[in-house]
Formats: structure tokens, sequence, C-alpha cells
């Protein structure tokens, strides 16, 4: 049987669909107006940014960070969280309000403090993007992989488990490996597609310091051209979404029959 | 298979003595329950022996080897826990072919084993499935199946049947027993329900607060509990307090009357006892006028094939198993007067001090 959404539902729902979509729509109409003439409907806009070397090289930049950041924020905080949830369940709280310092710091103060700290270390590390933004990232999505994992070990059973295969004579890593990753795959996920989320549009820090990342780019595409400015949003939009597609979808291929399953 | 021995045994949490010094031999081949309320120590005896927490002090050997220091993954121990211990993310299969994976045994010979044992835990058929499409009964039969896989030298069970609900826990108790026997295979067994533990056991040891009340199989268990905790614990116990009349002849004055016990003699005469009785040894009759320990039905509950009187005497509740049909004549508010013979009561020594155990009503 089909059941119905309540018509008042219905207005709520067109409400929200509204503020979301007005102002998509809004910026592919200015996007497909020409630039020199200010005339609707061309895509020279777009043809514009595709051909733009810069464009690629900053997308390349942004979305490479984003992966590293991904991989050093779960090599470091996977096997923490799953220490903390089996033997040290009382640092929880402590980690927990770690986990909210980038939130209350602002990125200025992060910046500043970070060029400072690292003051003096190796070229490649300081002045290249895949060093220092990364140190800066892994800080940033330090709170959204955290919570994640914390979720997804609080909901499988890790002291039975761990303790199970033990029993079956496996070490510390086959168990890690074996057991407690692939039931952990869907909360790590979670977090790495909010780290690219994140890394792929995070501007301040990239900007203070200097570095021609995505935002970056974007920035400066606004600042010198209108029209082919919009189409650039909209093309962002679109990669930063098909990104997170094809995370998703590497992530549900691998864990395709892992589910969290009770009596 | 192998034996196991506790020496000493003693684990303390900051100021709690989890376990005070327990010393236990388990032959090759035998099924011993750890019986005894929550917090008495049995899980923590457990674990120990499994490898999973470190003794305070005292020993743990295997076989006669000393095992203390080694860790879980190489004692070649089998356990099965109480819920949620399989792999979400393998098949029943899978789970039970974990073990013998992780030791590299050749494909062809494990998956031999894996048949061979989910056959023996009759769930043949449900090889491929996963754990979430398991029932709970199901999935301890996996889980038993997986701890088996290895070969271990000792079996360990931690209250495997207590999420399980009664028809498939009584069940899969019998079963649990039939493959213990049919391997031959040392086991500990860790349960709250003395009527599990008393079904299914070589020996039973009671464990209270960290030490071991009794030891001993179950029909002595039962029959005569060596003291008062362990007469509280395990079965339905009527326990009176009384003290020795006539050491010679065997009596003992309860509240002033003499009754006939067999197991009071050679105690010192005035001496405090707790009388214990079982209620089905119990007899009542309708009262005369000649004496004896009287007193009055004050409810009655329906068992089945017996129903259990409720006798006030005015210092002391006593239990009765009648038969339904005795049980009729004998209504809420008679007179009745209890009867018991002299050789089916226990005595056991109260000291000047000593309190009598208190047990958590949910714990029994």
């Amino acid at each position: 049987m089909r059941r119905w959404i309540a018509p008042g539902a219905v207005i709520w729902l067109l409400i929200g669909a509204a503020y979301f979509l007005i102002p998509l729509v809004a910026t592919s109409v200015y996007s497909l107006k020409s630039n020199q003439t200010g005339t609707c409907c061309t895509l020279e806009n777009y043809g514009t940014i595709i051909h733009d070397p810069a464009f690629w090289k900053s997308i390349r930049i942004s979305f490479v960070l984003a992966l590293e950041t991904i991989v050093i924020g779960l090599v470091l905080l996977v096997p923490t969280v799953y220490w903390v949830n089996l033997k040290l369940p009382r640092l929880r709280p402590v980690i927990g309000f770690l986990a909210l310092i980038p939130f209350v710091v602002p990125p200025i103060v992060l910046v500043v403090g970070l060029l400072d700290v690292f003051r003096g270390t190796p070229d490649w590390f300081y002045a290249k993007p895949y060093g220092f933004l990364v140190a800066a990232y892994v800080i940033l999505a330090f709170p959204y992989i955290y919570f994640a994992l914390d979720a997804g070990f609080r909901a499988i059973d890790v002291h039975t488990l761990t303790e199970a295969s033990q029993s079956l004579g496996a070490s510390w890593r086959t168990t890690l490996g074996r057991v407690i990753l692939p039931n952990i795959q869907g909360a790590a996920l979670a977090g790495a597609l909010l780290t690219l989320a994140i890394v792929m549009g995070e501007y301040t820090i990239a900007s203070l310091s200097t570095f021609d990342t995505f935002p970056v780019y974007i920035q400066y595409v606004n600042e010198n051209q209108g029209y082919p400015a919009s189409a650039l949003v909209l093309l962002s939009f679109g990669i930063t979404w098909a990104a997170m597609v094809a995370i998703a979808l590497v992530g549900i291929g691998r864990g395709a029959q892992t589910r969290v399953g009770g009596a | 298979m192998a034996t196991v021995e506790l020496r000493e045994l003693r684990r303390v949490f900051g100021d709690v003595v989890a376990l005070d010094g327990i010393e236990v031999e388990i032959e090759s081949g035998e099924f011993l329950s750890l019986l005894g309320p929550s917090g008495c120590g049995k899980t923590t005896a457990l674990r120990l022996v499994a490898g999973f927490d470190r003794p305070t002090s005292g020993r743990v050997l295997l076989g006669g080897k000393d095992i203390t220091n080694v860790p879980p993954n190489r004692r070649g121990i089998g356990m099965v826990f109480q819920a949620y211990s399989l792999f979400p993310n393998m098949t029943a299969e899978a789970n039970v072919a974990f073990g013998l994976k992780v030791r590299k045994d050749p494909r062809e010979a494990r998956s031999r084993r894996v048949a061979e044992l989910l056959e023996l835990v009759g769930l043949a058929d449900a090889a491929k499935r996963y754990p979430h499409q398991l029932s709970g009964g199901m999935q301890q039969r996996v889980a038993l199946a997986r701890a088996l896989a290895i070969e271990p030298s000792v079996l360990l069970l931690d209250e495997p049947l207590s999420a399980l609900d009664a028809k498939v826990r009584l069940q899969l108790r019998e079963e649990i027993r039939r493959i213990q026997t049919r391997l031959g295979i040392t086991t500990i067994y860790v349960t709250h329900d003395q009527e599990e533990a008393l079904s299914i056991s070589d020996r039973v040891a009671v464990l209270s607060r960290g030490r071991i009340e009794q030891i001993a199989p179950p029909a002595e268990i039962y029959g005569a509990p060596g003291t008062p905790f362990v007469a509280e614990f395990v079965g339905t116990m009527n326990r009176v307090q009384a003290t020795v009349g006539d050491p010679e002849r065997g009596e003992v004055e309860i509240s002033g009357t003499g009754v006939a016990v067999a197991a009071a003699r050679g105690k010192m005469r005035g001496e405090r006892v707790l009388l214990l009785v079982r209620p089905e040894t119990v007899g009542l009759e309708a009262a005369t006028d000649g004496g004896g320990l009287v007193g009055e039905v004050v409810s009655h509950t329906f068992l089945g094939a017996v129903t259990r009187l409720h006798v006030d005497t005015g210092t002391a509740e006593w239990s009765a198993d009648l038969s339904t049909e005795r049980a009729s004549a004998l209504p809420v508010g008679a007179r009745v007067q209890i009867n018991f013979p002299a050789e089916s009561a226990q005595v056991l020594s109260l000291g000047e001090t000593e309190e009598l155990p208190v047990i958590d009503p949910d714990d029994r």
C-alpha cells in the first residue's frame, strides 16, 4: 500500500528544498551568462574554467591533501580509539574534550600557532602543502574522524570480540586487522567522507599559509571573473560530490557483507 | 586433554578482593562448574584461566605446566562467551574456521574440520549464514563449534546460556554436556544458575565473596551442603535456628520444642545450630493436641506435581512440598504439625557472632 505524505509535511519539505535549491539554481543561471555580453545562454564559462591549468592543479592538490589527511587521521585514530575503548575507557572524556578544541580555536589562531610551532622545520615539510597543510588538516579532521570512529567502536562489543579472537590464537595485529577493522569500516568511511568535504572546502588556513589549494583558487576566480566563478562553484560542487560517492562506493564494495548484527 | 590447577589464586581490584586465594584441581576430562551469585569471583577465576587477566598472586597450571604468564593467544584454551562473541563480518563457517586460519591449517583440512564441527553442533545447514541471521541459540552453537575447532586442551564457558530463553537453554545445556562427554574435554563452566550447575557437572564449586565455600559432586552439594551459604544458595532449604538439646539421643530444640535430628549427635549441649531441611522431606499433618512443631498454613504455591505449602510457626516459616492431592486437604489457615525424618535434616554449627548469610534474591 502506498503511504501518503501529510500535506503539512509537503509544505515544509518544499520550503527546505527551496532553501537549498534556489541558490544552486540561481548560480547555475548566472553561470550560463556570457562573460562578455552578460546574455544567456552559453557554456563558455565552463570552457574557461576547464581550460585553465590552475583549476586542475589546485583541485589535484586539494584532493591529494584530502586523501593524505584521511590516511594519516585513520592510522593515528583507529588504534587509539580501539585501545581507549578496550583498555582505557576513563580516557574517553579526555579525548572527547581534545577533539572539541579544533572547533573552539579559530582557524586564524590555529594557523598562526602552527606556523610558529613548525618554524625551522625542513623545507620539504614547511614549504609544501603536503607537509604543513596536512599537519593542520589532521587537527581539523580529528573531531570528525574521532567521533565517527568512537560511535563505530561503541556499536560493537570490542571486549568480547577481542577476547574471542585472542582465545582462538590470534595476535593483536590479526585481531585488529581481521576482526576489528572490518566491523568498524562504516564508521571509518563516514569519518573519511567528512574529512574529504572539510579539506576540499578549507580556505582560511590554506590562504593564510599561502598555498594554492582549490578553495583558494575559487576565491581568486571569484574576485576576478564574475560569471566563470559561478561555473566554478557548480563544478566544485559536482566534483566534491563525485569524490564522496567514489569513496563511498569503494567502501561499500569492500564491506558488502559487513553488518553489525546481534541476537 | 589436560588437568587444570589453580594454586592460591588471588586477584585484587583496588580495594575489592575479587578472588581470595582459591585452590582447585580439575581432573583431565572433568566438567567443573563454578557457581555463585554475581560478584562472587567466578568469572574472575575463569578469566585468569583464559589469560585475559593476570592474578595478583598465585598460579594457574595447565597439564602441570605453569601458564600464569602465557598470553591468551598461546594457551590453546577454547572459550565460549555469554553473547555477541561471533565475528559479525564472517559467516558461521568463517567464524568456526577463524582459529584454524590463524594457525595456518591447510585449506582442505580446515574445511573438513569446519564441516565436522558444524555437524557436531547441528548447524550443517547454516554454514553460510551471518551471525545476525542466526537465533541466539544458534549463535551459541556456532560459538561452541568455533571454540572446539582448535582442539583446545580446556574448554571454558562463561554463562553461555544466560542470554537465551528457557526452553533453548535447557536443550543446549544437555547438548553441551553430551558433546563434552563425547570429546572428553576438560571443562570449566561458570554460571549463577544452580539448576544448570547441578544438572551438567561432575563437580560443582560454590563460590562466595572470592572464596570456595564447597567443592563436591552435585548430589553432595544438594544433599549435604557444607556451609550455611551453600545451604541457602543451592535449592530451596528450610533454615531454622535451633539449640542442641540432647546430644546423645540426637535432639534439638526449636523454640522450646524437642525434635529428633540424627545429625545433632556429638554436638555440644546448648550449642546454637542451623537446622537445614529440604521442603520435599517435610511432612504435614492436621495438628492434634499432641504437641510437636505446630504452625498455620499461610499460603499454597502450585508447582505442578507438587504444591509448596508455607507454614508459619510463629518463630520461623517452613516450606513443605506435598503432593497436590494431599495439599488440598490442608487449606490456608489450617493448623498443622511439621514432621521430618530424623536422618534427613542437616545441622550446621553457628558461631556465637556469625550472621546468617544474606543473598540478593535476584541471584537465587
